[in-house]
């Protein structure tokens, strides 16, 4: 178990680096920029990570936030890795769909499900 | 039902100016018997409106502010965001839906408020940013 950050939670299941996010809000840009930081440092030593986002706490989320969720998936990709994200609320989910982003990440109603997308 | 209820606020960047901002709607918006969505509509929007203010609008303005006023009553809740830059072109804001743009971190906040709020506009020359949410529109 490894704590990078007090705003996420970052647990290794499996081959899987599990990053829950511990706040209601992520809003604050600084604390965006320091998330965006902390998962960056635990996948830059890593080759073809498999990482699994969950937000079952997060109840609201910025445009920059969503930023930050491309950057990490560039990030994922660009290594050869799989990012998946999970336990989304539906009005979050709506956001992503909105922005269309839906098509840009996979999304997983559970962990559980999400854990199997990437064994 | 309560009165109209009205809030002004000048912010200058410190994030519990905006947290205390969202607070007073919020509790002002439950007063007037809006509902989750409404309230999760508001504040995306409103999240969205003033740190673009603060964070684009004021880029270039030492010691920048941003004026917010703000009413809500039963029917509708509207907002005024000014700052003090030079405005911009909204229309010239890329399209983020566009399968390009997807992977761009940015540029989603005016489609997100538009897409949440009954009406969004940029007045001249798009430093002021002026918003209804009516209470038709969701809970």
């Amino acid at each position: 178990m490894a704590n990078d950050s007090s705003r996420l939670r970052i647990s290794a299941v499996n081959d899987v680096v599990r990053i829950d996010f511990v706040d209601r809000d992520i809003l604050d840009e600084a604390t965006i920029r320091q998330i965006g930081q902390d998962i960056q440092r635990k996948l830059e030593p890593m080759t073809a990570p498999k990482v699994l986002m969950c937000f079952g706490v997060v109840e609201h989320l910025s445009s920059a936030a969503l930023g930050t969720l491309i950057t990490v998936n560039s990030l994922v990709k660009k290594k050869g890795g799989t990012l998946r994200l999970a336990e989304i609320r539906p009005e979050i989910l709506e956001v992503f769909y909105i922005t269309k982003l839906n098509k840009h990440f996979s999304i997983d109603e559970s962990a559980e499900a999400a854990l199997k997308a990437l064994a | 039902m309560p009165a109209r209820i009205e809030g002004h606020a000048i912010l200058r960047g410190p994030r519990a100016e905006i947290d205390a901002s969202q607070t007073a709607v919020e509790q002002a918006m439950a007063q007037h018997g809006y509902g989750r969505e409404a309230l999760f509509a508001v504040r995306l929007a409103l999240e969205e409106a003033l740190v673009n203010a603060i964070r684009h609008g004021n880029r270039h303005v030492p010691d920048g502010q941003v004026d917010f006023r703000w009413s809500v009553d039963g029917d509708e809740a509207r907002f005024d965001v000014r700052d003090q830059g030079e405005g911009f072109d909204p229309d010239a804001v890329p399209d983020p839906t566009e399968d390009d743009n997807l992977e761009i971190p940015s540029g989603r906040g005016i489609m997100l408020m538009k897409a949440y709020m009954s009406e969004v506009e940029y007045r001249d020359p798009g430093n002021h940013l002026a918003m209804v949410y009516r209470k038709s529109k969701g809970a």
